[in-house]
């Protein structure tokens, strides 16, 4: 285990090390007098709590992203198993749901999930449901490609040899062809999740509590916005190359397995 | 020894099957009896791989009929029941699950597909690893065996499936020369054992040994058939007479 977590830091890139560097020597020189680290300095009451409060927000970014990216992962499936189809009208089915959905900028798609599906539903929707049903619809365009790209991948063999010890099409897919995709796409998976944790910071438009909103927040109240938009550059940051390396991690592990 | 008197078990009548424009298969027709060892041979393109393959149903054929056990082979649930109870296929590529050891190749089929329990598929699986004589690889993964031990994988895989007609595409041509011998001897003790198959091979060697009934394919139709002794000796069209001693020369 030990081992396998040196590995795990030895593929942190040292740009993040050299960064975080450079923020330190800008900071503490102080060079230009416009810079006012009082507002989150650790050493200070109100330093402490502006901190916690903009790092606080982790847990709706992680949360939100990743509940969105099981929902999209699921969803993608659904949308791409059409698409392997031979007949035109599931291919067609497939074919103007990803051109739909990938046509929506995000931004919007949020807005009006929030602001737009309780009035045609009547249904009330809170503002992390919203998020997730937003960002994991987006999101589902792109995997559904993702999957198609990787069962079209597989060999044909694989469907004839299942065929000849009568398997039927869901056991085929199940237990022969789908195993044998996900190993392959699983890398994708991982750069969706960065894109999804990038993504999530949309979701601050409606009121999310989550990393964005809480920096825009904080702005407003303390007019530090150099300092506190720095600080959460350097969030996304570090949550971003912690999972960029966990991807490549696998990826390694999947190479020799 | 006196001739059985049953009906063929399966009857290819008047298939024919086009690529495009390319016709692959012109109205052949053949009838196969329980127990007999047919084998197909002719050059690339000649359309033998594509008549067991329609047998077998990875291809449909556009125009007539084939009956197995006096079915008829189609997309009706009886067809594909009549498909799915008898016929086994060994394929060039091996086709061997690749995510999946070589135990659980065998066992999926028997578990998923005839809902056999777990135990008594484990048990099935190992009897016909240990008659093609790999049972000490069954933990292993596919890509870890052979070339040759993966073809008898596969050949212990379709048999886990308990058919009465063994279909083989070509089972030695993916495979290196000291390997060949290895899988040709588990087929003649299948063939021994009295299993009805065909074979699609090059391997004229193994025919003579195996074939009860030979058949020479050329542009899609059946141009020779007959017994491996008159089939070797004496063929009558110079087409099939080309062939062998293109082939029979090294």
């Amino acid at each position: 285990m030990r081992f396998i977590m040196s590995k795990f830091w030895a593929l942190m890139p040292s740009s993040l090390i050299r960064l975080f560097g450079l923020a330190g020597l800008v900071s503490l020189g102080g060079c230009s007098g416009n810079w006012g680290w009082y507002v989150v300095n650790p050493a200070t009451e109100t330093g402490r709590q502006n901190l916690a409060f903009l790092i606080d927000g982790l847990y709706y970014t992680i949360g939100l992203s990743v509940t969105a990216i099981c929902i999209s992962i699921c969803l993608g499936l659904l949308v791409a198993l059409p698409a392997l189809s031979n007949r035109r009208a599931p291919k067609a089915i497939n074919r103007i749901y990803v051109e739909l959905v990938r046509a929506i900028p995000i931004l919007v798609l949020i807005l009006w999930v929030y602001y737009g599906l309780p009035q045609v539903a009547s249904l009330s929707i809170s503002v992390f449901w919203a998020g997730v049903l937003a960002l994991a619809i987006s999101d589902s365009a792109f995997q559904a490609e993702i999957f198609r790209a990787g069962i079209q991948s597989i060999d044909r063999g694989q469907y004839e040899a299942s065929h000849s010890i009568s398997l039927n099409y869901r056991d085929t897919m199940r237990y022969v062809i789908l195993p044998q995709a996900i190993k392959r796409i699983l890398p994708a998976l991982g750069n969706q999740l960065v894109y999804m944790l990038k993504m999530s910071s949309l979701v601050s438009v409606i009121g999310m509590q989550e990393l964005t909103r809480r920096a825009n927040e904080l702005v407003v109240t303390e007019y530090r916005p150099l300092e506190i938009y720095t600080v959460l550059v350097l969030e996304y940051l570090v949550v971003i190359l912690i999972v960029s390396a966990g991807v490549r991690w696998l990826e390694r592990r999947l190479e020799t397995s | 020894m006196s001739q059985p008197v049953t009906q063929p078990f399966i009857q290819v009548r008047d298939v024919s099957k086009y690529f495009g424009q390319f016709r692959a298969l012109d109205a052949v027709s053949l009838d196969i009896k329980l127990g007999q060892k047919l084998v197909i041979c002719g050059p690339s393109g000649s359309g033998k791989s594509t008549l067991i393959r329609c047998i077998n149903r990875l291809e449909r054929h556009e125009a007539g009929e084939i009956r197995i056990d006096g079915i008829v082979v189609d997309d009706s649930p009886t067809g594909r029941a009549v498909l799915r109870n008898n016929v086994g296929m060994v394929f060039q590529q091996f086709n061997l699950f690749p995510h999946l050891t070589i135990l659980e190749n065998l066992m999926l089929g028997p578990v998923r597909a005839r809902k056999m329990a777990e135990a008594d598929a484990h048990d099935l699986a190992m009897h016909y690893l240990e008659r093609v004589r790999i049972p000490e690889q069954f933990s292993k993964y596919p890509a870890q065996l052979s070339g040759g031990q993966q073809q008898r994988v596969a050949i212990a895989r379709a048999l886990c499936m308990a058919p009465k007609i063994m279909l083989f595409d070509e089972p030695t041509s993916a495979l290196d020369p000291e390997m060949i011998a290895e899988v040709l001897d588990v087929i003649e003790e299948l063939a021994d054992s009295g299993m009805t198959m065909i074979c699609v091979t090059h391997e004229m060697g193994f025919a003579r040994q195996v074939a009860d009934m030979m058949l020479f394919m050329d542009h899609g139709k059946i141009v020779e058939m007959g017994s491996p002794k008159t089939f070797f000796t004496a063929p009558e069209s110079d087409r099939c007479k080309l062939f062998l001693s293109q082939i029979l020369r090294h």
